[in-house]
């Protein structure tokens, strides 16, 4: 008897991409040179987040053709974004074959109260958060893998610095707290208290934490591996720098080797010019996506 | 008591850390060549085969890798570390290390939505072994030295060759250290 869709075979999946780069793309070329680079995953896009922070109105689920000219491109696992809460969206890329989903704040959300009810699909999900009250949240509505949420399209690392930061910390504290003390920490979290008690008993969160939202360098990639992430995404980062391939490379690099300063100065050498980026400050609050997620 | 490596570029490296020390014997993670020297075998851990294949390029661990086995020392290779010793894949040209005399299917079993776990019987190890398999390869075929191990739905899954050791599943996803087990006493001897 074989079981598809356990938590261990949709967490599995997020385990075998630690230590990796997972890269935004909007083509099959932009796909095949990430795959070149060593991307162990890509996200198929309609924009990146920078051009959909740009093009302002609402973003959605990407055209299916630009999902499939990704998937028919790579061999490495092919990811897609859903809205928050479009149960249809999300279920049309699961019928596609897509091998992850991100439910994500990137587009505009359909829905502004619920989640997913991630524990529902066969397709495993990744959500993003900033603090673990929704870290804890989205892992009792089922996803199998998180990312902090940054700001994205912003090529500014301080949120997701933050938002890393904040999970680990309140994790820390959670682990070192009495068992008694864990309801009220849930309480006041609004996080599921079976999902805290887990965290207490296994010292860490039970799925991947990877970093996202604003990694615009190497040294931004690596800064968050240091931080403590299990990997990272980057979005706007490589295909709006001016030479992507090696951006791509240097990424990949500078993730797997974050401790090794000499090799992260030499691969962020002439990579040209990055990704302009926004201080956060001037993001009106409305447009803050990471505001997005309840 | 025995100190074994896990290659540590990229994927499910602590899972295996945690595997080899629940069996007893000493982990060490592997991220530069020279490490090779101060362990007596070798995991190739699960993850993305293309992306592990650049960095083994990229820092020069290619021949490091095949001198180690060649000498004799123990290597198991797991999901995309089975592709990486086999010396044939579906439809490429190249293979990797090309240690074992295996021919392999990348993603053999589909996609992620067809990932699945499955009770099989492991030849040596046991009868009951929680496999789970993710965007897992298959082996097509073997060479005349190669020993089949496990089989599902028709499929050759784990194969040892001498002191060569692979399988299409992750035996660090679950409790079950068996298979590593097995693995360590390979090493021992």
């Amino acid at each position: 008897m074989s079981k598809v869709g356990t938590d261990r075979v949709k967490r599995g999946m997020a385990e075998m991409q630690k230590g990796g780069v997972i890269m935004d793309v909007v083509n099959a070329e932009q796909a095949k040179i990430a795959e070149e680079a060593g991307a162990v995953a890509v996200m198929a896009l309609e924009r990146v987040p920078s051009d959909i922070r740009a093009a302002g109105g609402v973003a959605r689920m990407a055209d299916p053709t630009i999902v499939e000219e990704v998937m028919g491109a790579v061999s490495i696992p092919v990811m897609a974004k859903a809205r928050i809460g479009h149960i249809v969206e999300a279920r049309v890329l699961e019928a596609m074959g897509v091998d992850y989903i991100d439910e994500s704040e990137v587009l505009t959300p359909a829905d502004e109260v619920y989640h997913l009810n991630k524990r529902e699909y066969t397709v495993p999900f990744v959500c993003g958060c900033r603090n673990l009250g929704e870290a804890a949240r989205r892992i009792g509505e089922g996803t199998s893998m998180l990312r902090t949420k940054g700001e994205p399209g912003t090529g500014n690392i301080v949120e997701a610095v933050r938002h890393i930061r904040e999970v680990n910390a309140q994790v820390r504290k959670l682990v070192n707290m009495n068992e008694d003390e864990i309801m009220t920490y849930a309480k006041e979290l609004g996080a599921p208290y079976e999902v805290l008690l887990g965290i207490k008993e296994n010292g860490r969160l039970p799925v991947v934490n990877f970093a996202a939202g604003g990694v615009a360098t190497p040294a931004d990639a690596a800064l968050m591996m240091q931080l403590g992430a299990d990997g990272v995404f980057v979005g706007s980062g490589i295909f709006k720098s001016d030479n992507p391939a090696k951006f791509a490379r240097a990424i990949v690099e500078a993730t797997t080797h974050y401790e090794d300063y000499e090799l992260i100065a030499k691969v962020s050498k002439d990579l040209g010019t990055a990704m302009k980026g926004i201080e956060i400050s001037n993001i009106a609050p409305a447009d803050r996506m990471q505001d997005r997620g309840w | 008591m025995v100190k074994i490596g896990v290659l540590g570029l990229q994927g499910a490296i602590r899972e295996h850390v945690r595997s080899i020390e629940a069996t007893g014997a000493e982990a060490a993670v592997i991220k530069q060549k020279e490490e090779l020297a101060d362990i007596d075998g070798l995991i190739l851990p699960g993850g993305e085969s293309t992306t592990m294949r650049r960095l083994i390029d990229k820092y020069d661990f290619f021949d490091a890798l095949v001198d180690f086995g060649q000498a004799g020392k123990p290597i198991f290779g797991t999901c995309a570390g089975l592709i990486l010793l086999a010396n044939e894949i579906v439809g490429q040209e190249t293979a990797h290390l090309g240690l074992m005399d295996i021919k392999v299917e990348r993603n053999a079993f589909g996609r992620q939505r067809e990932s699945f776990e499955a009770e099989l019987a492991v030849k040596g190890v046991a009868d009951n072994f929680e496999a789970v398999f993710i965007r897992a390869p298959d082996i097509e075929a073997v060479g005349s030295e190669v020993e089949v191990l496990a089989e599902y739905d028709g499929r050759i899954v784990a194969a040892q060759q001498g002191h060569y050791l692979c399988s299409a599943f992750h035996p660090e996803l679950t409790d079950d250290h068996r298979l590593t087990e097995y693995f360590v006493k390979m090493v021992e001897k």
